[in-house]
């Protein structure tokens, strides 16, 4: 498979604290790549140098072949790589057209001055969900009368208008509801079917194997081990992340 | 069909609490009339000279609370309009009164310009204590609150400043179009604080700024020149506030800020602001100005004592709030 993103000899170390040691593996187009570990195992601050938020103390991030590392938050994001956080990063008292285009409104001009366009945005935002499989009820409802799975949709959203190659998600399903993680997992097939390639933070072993293409387990900053799916089973994963096994 | 009926009725009370400060204003309003018609056999509505006075009152109480909107909306405060407005009230009449007995225009524009720098410069300093040095608004606003005092009666030597200004007094009490140039004045930077809140980026960002500051930030927004330039408007609007005072008393005074400070916070959350911030509208703030207004002049037309009004305000404070809590039950809850 064609490497979308190459994840090479990431180190990181803070103070005397070697927190991520000599992390390697990639991820294709349409790719779900599951990080799981236990807390602390090094998974957010692995997320963390690909994003742009941690420099490595060593080791290089490439999207597409072009080397990543030492770029800004910013930069990696414009590149394509779109963090979709716990809290969602949502302004909950906007309409999802303004939430979908935060910090890139669109505006038309009346009497020559500039007026956001709201209509527009909101169209665009219709537009996004339905391709996700989400009807927003009332697109003219902030987001706060949404439920869970449909917000994390317009996060989602952001990171497909945007035209993200990858999409970072950090324990999407954490704060949700039983329907509402199914909502997130369908999410995800509908994104790896766009092409988009994944890699999904996540501790909660049924979403892992119902989103995975390859588990990649980390166990106290190294990887302890790559698995497809259908070749292990939770009790070996469970023993990998407690660093039992390589 | 029983759930569409449901959400239809709800979303009627939803509408209905949200134009509750308009329907409390009517109330009001309709109050003083029975009243009048009744007890005097005159009319509270349909005088010219009751309409101007609860006008200009409310051009007063809006001209703080305007720029103060956008502050709560991006969920803080800023209590030094309070002492922004007399600072622009003080400098405005130092400077005129420097100008000689018969300073012109020119005069009289400078010193308008130099009022309103005055109060920029507290609210830079606000911003900057804000955004900068991570001080909470409360705090950081209740201390220039303070300087401001001091500066502007320092300034003044302790007394009010009064001045003789022909232009001044013209600005401050004359009419254009048959409307008192205060409410003009307050009906005009309202216009332009409602375009600004509604229908620009900088106001979508004030509200997402409100409700999720993290989600500003992630969207690239520079929030600390964001929340410096809420800080100035508010201390313009303020300034604003100390000017037209200045040109309708002829004099200037460090505390004339000082008593609307409460009645400007109380427009904007009769207004249906939220004190944790991402609710508030400028239209709202108006009404609430309005009421307010229309409060202390209707009581004081009843003939009871003017101190009555202290207490009729701090209820429709308390009214507000409980609306607004309701609010949150019915639809739900601000996740």
């Amino acid at each position: 498979m064609s490497e979308l993103l190459k994840v090479e000899g990431l180190r990181k170390r803070f103070g005397g604290n070697e927190a991520v040691k000599n992390v390697t593996f990639t991820v294709g187009p349409g790719e779900c790549v599951v990080l799981a570990g236990d807390n602390g195992a090094g998974k957010s601050t692995v997320i963390k140098m690909i994003s742009g938020v941690y420099q490595p103390t060593d080791g290089q991030v490439f999207l597409n072949g072009d080397l990543l590392t030492g770029k800004t938050p910013e930069a990696v994001r414009t590149a394509g790589i779109e963090t979709i956080y716990q809290d969602l990063a949502l302004a909950d008292n906007l309409d999802p057209g303004l939430n979908l285009y935060l910090g890139r409104e669109r505006t038309i001009r009346r009497f020559g001055l500039p007026f956001l366009d709201r209509k527009t945005m909101r169209d665009d935002a219709v537009e996004v969900m339905k391709s996700l499989g989400i009807v927003v009820p009332d697109p003219a409802a902030p987001v706060r009368e949404m439920s869970g799975g449909q917000r994390q949709a317009i996060a989602i959203a952001r990171a497909i208008h945007w035209q993200a190659g990858l999409v970072i998600m950090d324990e999407p399903t954490a704060a949700l509801g039983v329907p509402e993680q199914r909502e997130v997992m369908a999410l995800i097939h509908r994104l790896k079917a766009k092409g988009v390639g994944i890699i999904l933070i996540s501790h909660n072993l049924p979403d892992i194997f119902a989103a995975a293409d390859r588990i990649i387990v980390l166990a106290r900053g190294v990887v302890a081990g790559e698995r497809r799916p259908a070749e292990t089973n939770d009790e070996e994963i469970v023993r990998m992340m407690m660093g039992a096994t390589l | 069909m029983d759930h569409v009926v449901q959400r239809n009725g709800t979303s009627f009370v939803k509408s209905l609490l949200n134009a509750w400060s308009w329907l409390f204003l009517v109330l009001i309003l309709g109050f003083f009339e029975v009243y009048a018609q009744t007890q005097t056999g005159s009319t509270f509505l349909f005088r010219v000279y009751n309409l101007q006075s609860i006008a200009v009152a409310a051009s007063q109480i809006l001209l703080l609370a305007l720029g103060l909107t956008l502050v709560i909306v991006a969920g803080h405060i800023d209590l030094s309009i309070a002492f922004s407005s007399g600072l622009a009230s003080v400098v405005i009449a130092l400077v005129i009164r420097a100008g000689g007995v018969d300073a012109g225009w020119g005069i009289v524009a400078l010193a308008a310009f130099a009022g309103l720098a005055a109060a920029a410069i507290v609210g830079v300093v606000n911003g900057w204590l804000v955004a900068w040095l991570a001080v909470p608004s409360f705090i950081g606003t209740l201390g220039t609150y303070g300087v401001a005092r001091g500066a502007a009666l320092i300034m003044a030597g302790g007394a009010t400043v009064s001045i003789r200004n022909e232009h001044a007094r013209e600005l401050g009490n004359g009419t254009l179009l048959g409307f008192p140039i205060p409410l003009v004045t307050a009906m005009v930077l309202a216009l332009i604080c409602h375009y600004v809140l509604k229908h620009t980026r900088f106001g979508a960002h004030t509200y997402a700024l409100g409700a999720n500051p993290a989600s500003v930030e992630r969207a690239g927004v520079d929030v600390k020149r964001h929340l410096i330039m809420l800080f100035v408007i508010s201390a313009l609007t303020a300034g604003m506030g100390g000017l037209i005072y200045t040109f309708r008393f002829s004099a200037g005074a460090a505390n004339s800020g000082e008593p609307i400070l409460l009645y400007a916070v109380a427009a904007v959350f009769i207004g249906g602001a939220s004190l944790t911030g991402g609710q508030g509208t400028i239209s709202g703030t108006v009404i609430g100005a309005f009421i307010i207004a229309v409060i202390q002049f209707g009581l004081v037309f009843c003939g009871l004592p003017p101190y009555w009004q202290f207490v009729a305000v701090g209820l429709v404070i308390i009214v507000a709030v409980l609306v607004d809590q309701s609010k949150d039950r019915i639809v739900g809850g601000k996740a």
